[in-house]
């Protein structure tokens, strides 16, 4: 008799979504975290005595509609200290660009006219583009094969909706959609800070430059997502993305699924083709007829399962998903507000000033070294709401691109140099900051997968890519969530439609199951 | 030796038999295989097939290509590799085998030599290091193609162990697919009793540097039995006439197909008894399981008798003389059992249900003139030729 139904393997969003999927179908379901809370990627973390900030993913951008619903996340405690969430594009001698709304729909700060119109239409063009692929992520890719059971109503939806772009618009949608962001940039728009800002959020959290092939399709991907029913928008929660993670982890609860944190899973056990259950690093073994890993694919099948169940040529695939970070994180303790040369500090603050300021901070990554000029996105949720920060101080939480996931002169070298040329990118931006410095914390991307698992540190658990997209994430024999081992199924983010804190892919993977027949 | 950019100046390669073989060779016909210069015929075919049947022969088989493959967890790994049972296979013992990619399609057959609890030689056709290594993920294993370093030569035929033993190698107890080690003139050999003639023979394993004296003790002590060197042709009569199968002749391996049926299951080249089921995964179970559940088969492997003396060579095959079923992959007049026979690759269920009236389509060619024959082919039994002394334990003494 198994313990269980099913057996869920990583607590981050997309590990939750598919417990509670599963467990609102009326299965007995089991989620394993390692960690010590559930969450993942998504944690509040105190990383300086009185100073709380995001841990890793800060804001909200793909928070899935179906997940907020299904899982009653606002019941159990999701709110947002902002949605609609403005962006400054910070510029180092205060002429600041402010784009409110979704992704920019409205400019204000010193413009010419023409490039407003200019980045209207792009907006506008790209916003439709995202729109029409979009139901894509609520759905399994399609596979390319004769007699594949597609979800043909769903996918008929989505080339619908690439009709209705009209003919001129198809047109323009099949010459861009595999097109290198720098080029869009530089064909479209004449403002520098737009063309940065375009070209950092194109690469935000991939191992690619604004000039690599196929960048474009990752801000598709991005304007495709959005929060509170406004497509491409960005949502700050209150509380910090704990906050996020304990309404999910209720969420499931209160579905009936039984989290264990604390439990990491040594091994999946597989007999005669078929996955029985798993066992703990302990030596506990539960068992169950489903098991559903939402840690990332790599790890779920060339180690959890092993070589000896899996084929030869799917272990060569396993073995060739790319997963590079080239992200980092800094997270600051100040003494107080920093002054960004009068930008609104309750906006996104990017430092990006230009499509090649951000190509150069990603060529040195190629070698293994630290950019000279690190961009990124930086945000004081202390400026939001209390609980951040003591009294009149306050935190700042950046992304920084672009970080070497294997720094050629050793980890602690790249870190240190990392911190330093990130503060003082900040400090041309933001004068005085560094003296309000109490406490800095930068974790490069291999600080980042020994924290949460992320192998290379790589936000999607696989590089976001187009040869990693789709009906090839992670590769192809395992883009329907389905793996060769009977039982055994794939939900995390290195399945599509990816990472960020979405659950989407468990929201996915539990619905092909559920499809099957949960087995 | 020589600068290896120099390589493209000698195309082919030279085996450690060969200037035995030039000297044999007074035909000059020559071709290529794997990489090394053979012999396709030395003086006269028909005599040096004769021998195979009749007498003793000698064949250079050092372009095989060849694996060591040692290490604690090998038969572990093996098992894993390929379609049959590695653990239980005893040490000492050789066993024909062939392996899968993952859609259960064959990538080679070949033969496994258990020399010791740890230790195996793989002998196959195409080269597979990089299959082989990938496939060694998570085991305790070092694998090592070494068909430079081993030369092999094959003795076939009724009196092939009367030339052994003349030449001070006692064999009298080595039983079909037995393998063992002899000394033989300061060196050790490898002996087994395999061959792909279907008939009593032998194959030596050996280091190069010991490869001519052993020619020349054969070949000394042979005489009174009329030993020859042979050429591939000969043997290539031979093994259709055993029923034997050859990558890229009667199969693509799977890895060089380019065309999406040419691929081949064991199921649809007459493989499928070498699957153990109950040893745990291998590779392309999935897949076989699959096929084997679903009879999605798409081939029969099956042997011809063809009417006349034409070999059929190449013929499509015609059920009702109208519709296309298959091909023939290898056919030959057999001198052995006077019937003209073939090798074929029939779709199914022609294999069952076109029995009675199956068809080749030979094109003859009548000095430089192609007839076009429609002869009446019939499944039978294979192989074509398997004598009694093939098994004999002791062997026959002749």
């Amino acid at each position: 008799m198994p313990s269980s139904d099913a057996i869920v393997i990583g607590g981050g969003p997309n590990g939750l979504a598919a417990a509670a999927r599963l467990a609102a179908s009326g299965r007995r379901v089991t989620l394993c975290e390692a960690g010590a809370v559930a969450g993942g990627g998504a944690v509040t973390a105190e990383f300086a005595p009185g100073y709380r900030v995001s841990g890793l993913a800060h804001l909200l951008g793909h928070l899935d509609a179906r997940v907020i619903a299904g899982m009653e996340l606002e019941r159990h405690g999701l709110a947002f200290a902002a949605t609609g969430l403005a962006t400054t594009a910070v510029s180092a001698t205060g002429d600041h660009l402010r784009l409110e709304g979704a992704a920019g729909a409205r400019l204000t700060g010193r413009i010419a006219p023409e490039d407003v119109l200019a980045w209207d239409r792009l907006r506008s063009r790209l916003m439709a583009f995202a729109a029409a692929l979009a139901p894509m992520r609520a759905m399994a890719p399609p596979r390319l094969a004769r007699g594949a059971a597609n979800e043909m109503l769903r996918l008929a939806r989505v080339g619908l909706g690439l009709r209705r772009l009209g003919r001129d618009e198809f047109r323009e949608f099949l010459r861009m959609i595999l097109i290198n962001v720098a080029d869009v940039a530089e064909d479209e728009l004449s403002d520098d800070r737009l063309g940065g800002l375009l070209a950092f959020d194109a690469t935000l959290g991939a191992w690619l430059g604004p000039r690599s092939p196929n960048s474009l399709i990752l801000y598709l991907d991005r304007l495709a997502g959005g929060m509170a029913g406004q497509q491409a928008a960005l949502a700050l929660p209150k509380g910090g993305m704990g906050t996020v993670a304990a309404a999910m982890a209720r969420g499931a609860e209160a579905k009936g699924v039984v989290l264990r944190t604390g439990a990491r899973v040594a091994r999946i056990l597989v007999e005669d083709g078929r996955a029985l259950g798993v066992a703990l690093a302990d030596g506990e073994e539960i068992r169950a007829d489903l098991v559903v890993s939402a840690i990332g694919p790599k790890a779920t099948l060339a180690g959890l399962v092993g070589p000896r169940h899996l084929d030869t040529g799917f272990l060569r695939q396993t073995a060739a998903i790319r997963a590079r970070g080239g992200a980092a994180k800094l997270h600051l303790a100040l003494t107080g507000l920093p002054d960004f040369r009068g930008a609104d500090p309750k906006t996104r603050l990017v430092i990006a000033p230009s499509v090649n300021a951000v190509e150069a901070a990603f060529n040195p990554v190629k070698y293994g070294e630290v950019p000279d000029r690190p961009v990124m996105e930086a945000i004081l949720p202390s400026a939001h709401e209390d609980g951040f920060a003591p009294g009149g101080h306050h935190v700042l939480s950046a992304i920084v691109q672009f970080a070497p996931h294997a720094p050629k002169d050793g980890a602690d070298q790249a870190r240190a140099l990392m911190l330093e040329r990130s503060l003082a990118v900040l400090e041309d931006h933001a004068p005085g900051l560094g003296a309000l410095i109490a406490h800095a914390e930068m974790l490069m991307p291999q600080d980042i997968a020994a924290r949460h698992g992320m192998v290379g540190g790589a936000w999607h658990h696989a590089d976001l890519a187009v040869e990693q997209m789709l009906f090839l994430r992670p590769f192809a024999a395992v883009a329907q969530y389905r793996t060769p081992v009977a039982g055994l199924w794939l939900g995390g983010a290195g399945c599509h439609p990816g990472g960020h804190v979405s659950g989407a892919a468990g929201w996915n993977a539990a619905g092909a199951i559920l499809a099957e027949g949960g087995r | 030796m020589s600068d290896p950019r120099l390589h493209y100046r000698a195309p082919l390669l030279r085996t450690p038999f060969h200037p035995r073989i030039a000297e044999a060779n007074v035909l000059n016909q020559w071709g290529a295989w794997a990489g090394y210069t053979t012999a396709l015929a030395l003086q006269d075919e028909e005599m040096e097939y004769t021998a195979i049947r009749n007498g003793a022969s000698l064949y250079d088989l050092c372009p095989m290509v060849k694996y060591r493959i040692m290490g604690p967890q090998a038969a572990e790994y093996l098992g894993r590799l390929t379609l049959r049972d590695v653990v239980r296979q005893p040490v000492g013992t050789v066993r024909y085998t062939a392996w899968c990619d993952d859609a259960g399609k064959v990538l080679d057959d070949g033969t496994l030599f258990r020399l010791a609890e740890a230790e195996f030689m793989l002998c196959c056709q195409e080269r597979h290091l990089p299959w082989l290594l990938d496939a060694a993920s998570g085991f305790d294993v070092a694998i090592a193609e070494i068909t430079e370093a081993v030369a092999a030569l094959s003795l076939q035929g009724p009196c092939s162990a009367s030339v052994l033993r003349a030449a001070g190698l006692d064999v009298s107890a080595l039983k079909p697919f037995a393998v063992t080690r002899q000394e033989f003139a300061g060196t050790t050999l490898t002996l087994s009793r395999t061959g792909f003639t279907g008939d009593l023979g032998y194959e030596l394993w050996l280091a190069p540097e010991a490869a001519l004296p052993l020619w020349d003790g054969l070949m000394a002590a042979g005489a009174p039995w009329g030993i020859r060197p042979i050429g591939s042709n000969a043997l290539n009569l031979a093994r259709i006439e055993a029923g034997f199968i050859i990558a890229n002749a009667d199969f693509v391996p799977a890895e060089q197909a380019l065309r999406e049926d040419r691929p081949r299951s064991p199921f649809e080249i007459g493989l499928d008894w070498m699957i153990d089921w109950q040893k745990g995964h291998f590779n392309g179970r999935r897949a076989l399981l699959a096929e084997r559940d679903g009879q999605t088969s798409r081939w029969a492997l099956v042997a011809l008798d063809i009417e006349g003396n034409v070999p059929a060579e190449g013929a499509l095959l015609y059920h009702g003389k109208t519709r296309e079923v298959g091909h023939i992959t290898a056919a030959a007049w057999s001198p052995a059992t006077k019937r003209n026979v073939a090798l074929a690759s029939l779709r199914r269920p022609w294999d069952r249900t076109a029995a009675d009236d199956l068809w080749a389509e030979v094109y003859a060619l009548r000095e430089l003139h192609y007839v076009k024959l429609m002869l009446r082919a019939r499944i039978t039994e294979r192989p074509f030729f398997a004598p009694a002394r093939r098994r004999a334990t002791p062997p026959e003494d002749f």
